[in-house]
């Protein structure tokens, strides 16, 4: 349970970077927030769909990330304050909207938060969203800390509704999904009532017109941002070296600085508006060095655009030496650690640092390499997917005719690695496994024999993946579409989506039926229960070998963690002990060489396999794989 | 109260599932009511997927540090599984760090599948005693079996970790902070869990 709505001005919390965020944002009155779930995104909209109820507000788990901000833009040209949550990709997928919205501005408080994923910890890429800030001549704000996201998040509304803009607030995972102290503000009551100004229609057009206009609003905003209190100096009056950061860099610099105790030869600019460059900070903090270090994640943005910035006043500044990413100082890929600005300082600033002996890391590092076995990841103990990639596999096999599965986003995507027996051979983007199924689909007539099939899970498919079932349909692409439909947005935390029966807010809904969407389009659906592998693998078999056109299967079995939360364990399950023969069975190790389950495990010392009763979660599916029936299932 | 050391830094690790983000946000709220400054940082995405996580601690009466700490910095590791703890110790430990162990192994998947073999207790407690100054353990998933549900185990450390008396946890501040977290009838259970570990907890001495 979330502690953001505590009505205590003053009191301290432990809150995570999303909580902050979304307390900051009730602090500023925000009446409606929407988002799709994607991680270090996601309790920014689960933490206030918790509150939302109590506190009259109105949070939407929205169906993707373009509806989502549409749905807060509607709050703003409303006259309300309204935000939006993402993750780095879900921008891309509302940046359509948003690249319209800068030119036909909005009217209450905007904020768009983007939760960036440097080294993608949880992400199929780690692009940089602060491009999309210059891209669409917007507000840029990147919190460095948990007190300032809160600040900032409350700010962001209050400067929006100043320019008519939508602010955009770069976060990262090293805020967003990390928790630190933050000291509570007033929680006023959101009281505005929406009206919808019909005298002043909402258009981004006449472009010369409008585009003109967002030029002035942002020399507006670099203003403001002049004499914002979320850029700052700490350091020498004049430093040997200057690092200009922003972000999680804030914190490693730092850390560096004091580590290496040179608090007096370094100092660190910290920029909390970085989109328009508050040009006259910027040259007051240039002018104390002469030697400049970039310290950001991922891509050069400050570095490439107050480079360009410096070369303007290059004359009054005089000479610099720049160093960051594009000199290879600092990694251009990645994020960034307390130690990459530690091992960087020690270098330019040639001081002496040992945390530890040498002879102890060799002996740490050999004692892991050694005695800690790697975990590759799998699929949780229980979970439908292993069997539908069980039957899937087995399935291709029978067929023969070395057909594939195109990917998607989803835990169904550990499918390309061997929790999934590596049968999953592309991934891109949310809905693209369907996408490019469109397009292999077709190529029949130059001479693709092979089978194809997509995958993609329940959220996924109401995300991005109807509008492609739609184009098969009508273009005659010809693959199997399978629809994991484990009732929850799993990855990201079990949210829910027009599948489950329930709102953001707790409310009852009515589901929207997936097989009877298919056959209102016209496609062959057939739905079935991946635990039951025999069945499985017959329809999947017999829809391979359907003809033409698009077939759709639903395998539908609860995730796992889910079902648990709520009902405990269906089975008990155990290894009969007598009856399982071990090494000597012939099925050399089905259970657990091939199957892989966590909660099976293989007891070195009797040879055999064993349930761990502290993670078998109870599915009972492995009792149906053992072909001694060793393995029992007793109903709980 | 000041620390020995500051930041106190401090590791919890284990198997995603096993509720490593709660005990450390429960703990870290517990140092928050006392005055501290505490940021964690976490790793997760592998969370939910049988994979190696650990949340960085810092506590600090001076700073907001940051949630990732530098290497060879941390002050004490708490491992929710055994070999999880050795796995932190190559980035982050030190001959002063200690160490506080739950003793039950979690097979890694490349294990069950016969690619690879887990390493015998003793010889992971030897290792680890080799390269730290204290180490503590016990079973923690033995006695959240007894009480009837694994999830207990993280609790169950965090009661071992007030026995220890490095940092000002106690039962007052754990039940203050459960008690706003969870309902009613689950904070009592973990009330219990506390306690349990509390009692459990033992010096690991070599034999």
């Amino acid at each position: 349970m979330s502690l953001i709505k505590t009505d205590a001005p003053g009191q301290r919390l432990l809150l995570m970077g999303n909580e902050a965020i979304a307390r900051g944002a009730l602090e500023a009155g925000v009446q409606v927030c929407a988002a799709y779930p994607g991680n270090p995104s996601s309790e920014i909209i689960g933490t206030l769909s918790q509150v939302a109820e109590e506190l009259g507000i109105y949070v939407e788990w929205s169906v993707n990330e373009k509806v989502a901000l549409e749905v807060a833009a509607a709050a703003s040209l409303a006259g309300l304050r309204g935000l939006a949550a993402m993750k780095q990709n879900g921008l891309n997928v509302a940046s359509d909207f948003l690249l319209n919205l800068n030119l036909s501005g909005s009217k209450g408080g905007l904020v768009v938060v983007v939760c960036d994923d440097p080294s993608a910890l949880s992400s199929s890429n780690e692009e940089d969203s602060r491009a999309f800030a210059r891209l669409a001549d917007l507000p840029l704000l990147e919190p460095s800390g948990f007190q300032e996201a809160k600040e900032m998040t409350k700010w962001a509304f209050e400067l929006s509704e100043e320019l008519g803009l939508p602010c955009l607030i770069r976060s990262v995972t090293r805020v967003s999904h990390a928790r630190g102290n933050v000291q509570l503000g007033e929680l006023p009551k959101a009281e505005r009532r929406a009206r919808f100004d019909t005298s002043k229609p909402i258009l981004p057009v006449p472009v010369i017109w409008t585009h003109r206009l967002l030029h002035e609003k942002l020399e507006k905003c670099r203003k403001r941002f002049e004499a914002s209190e979320f850029n700052l100096y700490r350091g020498p009056q004049r430093a040997e070296l200057l690092i200009l950061t922003s972000g999680a860099g804030w914190m490693y610099a730092l850390e560096a600085i004091s580590n290496l105790g040179l608090e007096a030869r370094v100092g660190i600019a910290k920029l909390g508006t970085t989109w328009p460059l508050p040009e006259g900070f910027l040259k007051e903090q240039l002018s104390r060095s002469t030697k400049v270090l970039f310290v950001e994640e991922v891509d050069p943005f400050l570095e490439t655009n107050v480079k360009g910035f410096a070369a303007q006043v290059q004359e009054e500044l005089g000479p610099k030496l720049f160093l960051g990413k594009s000199t290879g100082t600092l990694p251009d890929i990645g994020e960034l650690t307390p130690d990459h600005l530690i091992r960087v300082l020690k270098e330019l600033l040639e001081v002496s640092y040992e945390p530890r002996p040498a002879t102890y890391i060799q002996e740490a590092a050999q004692a892991a390499s050694q005695a800690a076995p790697p975990r590759t990841l799998g699929f949780c103990a229980g979970c439908p997917h292993r069997a539908t990639y069980w039957a899937v596999k087995k399935a291709l096999a029978l067929d023969g005719r070395d057909g594939f599965v195109l990917g998607d986003i989803g835990c169904y995507s550990l499918g390309m690695g061997p929790a999934g027996f590596f049968q999953m051979k592309t991934l891109h983007a949310m809905g693209s496994g369907a996408g490019l199924a469109n397009g292999f689909g077709q190529l029949g007539r130059f001479g693709l024999e092979q089978p194809v099939l997509a995958v993609c899970g329940d959220s996924t498919f109401y995300h991005a993946a109807i509008p492609a079932l739609v184009n098969a349909r009508y273009n005659g692409a010809d693959f199997l579409m399978l629809i994991l439909d484990n009732s929850a947005t799993a990855m990201t935390g079990f949210q829910p989506h027009p599948g489950t029966g329930r709102t953001a807010m707790g409310e009852v809904a009515n589901p929207i039926d997936i097989e009877a969407l298919c056959r209102a389009l016209g496609v062959r659906v057939q739905s079935a229960d991946p635990f039951q592998l025999d069945r499985t693998v017959e329809l999947l078999l017999d829809l391979l070998q359907d003809g033409k056109g698009v077939r759709v299967l639903v395998l539908r079995q609860e995730c796992a963690l889910v079902r648990g939360k709520r009902e405990g364990r269906a089975f008990k399950v155990l290894v009969d002990q007598e009856r399982c023969l071990g090494l000597k069975c012939g099925c050399n190790r089905l259970c657990t060489r091939v199957f892989r389950c966590p909660g099976l495990v293989w007891d070195g010392a009797s040879g055999k396999a064993r349930v761990d009763e502290a993670i078998c979660t109870g599915c009972g599916v492995c009792a149906s794989i053992c072909p001694a029936s060793a393995i029992l299932k007793e109903a709980i | 109260m000041l620390l020995e050391k500051d930041p106190w830094n401090l590791v919890i690790t284990g198997v995603g599932g096993q509720g490593n983000v709660l005990a450390s946000q429960i703990l870290g709220q517990i140092l928050v009511d006392k005055g501290y400054l505490v940021t964690i940082g976490e790793t997760y995405g592998a969370s939910q997927r049988g994979g190696s996580v650990m949340s960085h601690m810092r506590v600090s009466t001076k700073d907001q540090f940051s949630p990732l700490i530098p290497e060879g910095q941390a002050d004490l590791v708490i491992g929710l599984e055994p070999t999880e703890v050795l796995r932190v110790m190559a980035p982050y430990g030190n001959p002063g760090t200690m160490a506080l162990v739950n003793l039950r192994p979690i097979h890694p998947i490349d294990v069950i599948a016969g690619e690879n073999s887990y390493p015998e207790l003793q010889k992971v407690l030897a290792r680890l005693k080799r390269l730290s100054s204290r180490v503590w353990i016990l079973n923690a998933t033995e006695i959240a079996l007894e009480m009837g549900d694994p999830i207990f185990s993280n609790i169950v450390m965090l009661g071992a970790l007030s026995a220890l008396e490095l940092l000002p946890v106690d039962q007052e501040g754990f039940a203050s902070v459960v008690q706003r977290l969870m309902p009613g009838h689950k904070a009592e259970e973990n009330l219990v869990a506390f306690q349990k570990g509390k009692l459990a907890v033992r010096e690991y001495r070599e034999t």
